[in-house]
């Protein structure tokens, strides 16, 4: 039962990351391309770290792989905003169909 | 010593972590663990808990423990939209970049509220003026320019419990 949970687990990770890295390239700037890589990647690596933990169980390994879902999840927005944030700073446009930008119309 | 009470915090949360990490009762791991963790929390100071006050209201913790609820919610709602965003062939986005008003005005709760809009549907946060309140939001899917408006859509929900847990 454990053993089933887990691989339901890591393949339904794998499968979020794969999507992650497919938005990564279809989408059109840097900014959706972040939308897309943050949240689905955080799901994703989140979702085999958990099965890690089904499999292994409240073990030295186990409870590694639960700190690790918290730390990802911290670490994962912050690097996501210090990107879009130097991204635009740096002067990277919008993607030409975009509808606002109140960012660029407020630093003005 | 100043801080004693934020320095006791830090001390018990780092030492707790050590505990879960290196996973043994051994009296070498303790006496490691209660060094590094001294270590950090003379370094600390007060910058890891501000006010230490907070950290010893149960209600909070509750709070706490529904917003990881609705967090998870969410986040598993976000990874599906993007998901089918990126499947489906014709690219169905329309993005822009938006401000939102928050009342949030610690730290901590702001940095939570940051977090909890990058990776909740559609929204992705740039920007924060502490000042003034204001949130700059990448959205994939813009449905209103105005500030009110998209203040009520994406942060209207997290920002209630936040503020019970961290102010």
């Amino acid at each position: 039962m454990n053993e089933t949970a887990s691989l339901v687990f890591i393949l339904v990770g794998i499968s979020f990351d794969l999507f992650g890295c497919i938005g990564l390239i279809r989408l059109p700037d840097v900014y959706n391309r972040l939308q897309a890589s943050t949240k689905c990647v955080t799901l994703g690596t989140c979702g085999i770290l958990f099965g890690v933990f089904l499999r292994l169980g409240f073990s030295a390994g186990g409870v590694k792989a639960l700190i690790c879902i918290v730390f990802v999840l911290l670490t994962a927005p912050v690097a996501a905003h210090a990107l879009a944030k130097g991204a635009h700073k740096y002067g990277v446009k919008l993607w030409e169909r975009s509808v606002c930008d109140k960012y660029t119309e407020d630093k003005k | 010593m100043r801080y004693i009470r934020s320095r006791a915090i830090t001390f018990t949360v780092s030492i707790l972590l050590w505990l879960l990490l290196s996973f043994s009762l051994d009296w070498q791991h303790l006496l490691v663990g209660a060094f590094a963790a001294l270590l950090v929390a003379w370094m600390m100071g007060d910058m890891f808990a501000g006010q230490p006050g907070k950290w010893l209201s149960p209600r909070r913790y509750g709070w706490f423990a529904f917003y990881m609820f609705v967090f998870a919610w969410e986040c598993f709602k976000a990874n599906i939209d993007v998901a089918y965003r990126v499947l489906s062939p014709r690219l169905p986005i329309n993005p822009g970049i938006v401000k939102v008003k928050t009342t949030l005005k610690t730290e901590t709760a702001l940095t939570f509220l940051a977090n909890f809009i990058t990776l909740t549907p559609g929204t992705f946060s740039v920007d924060i003026e502490k000042e003034s309140g204001y949130i700059y939001i990448h959205w994939i899917d813009v449905k209103t320019q105005n500030i009110e408006e998209a203040s009520r859509i994406i942060v209207s929900k997290s920002e209630r419990i936040l503020k019970e847990v961290f102010e």
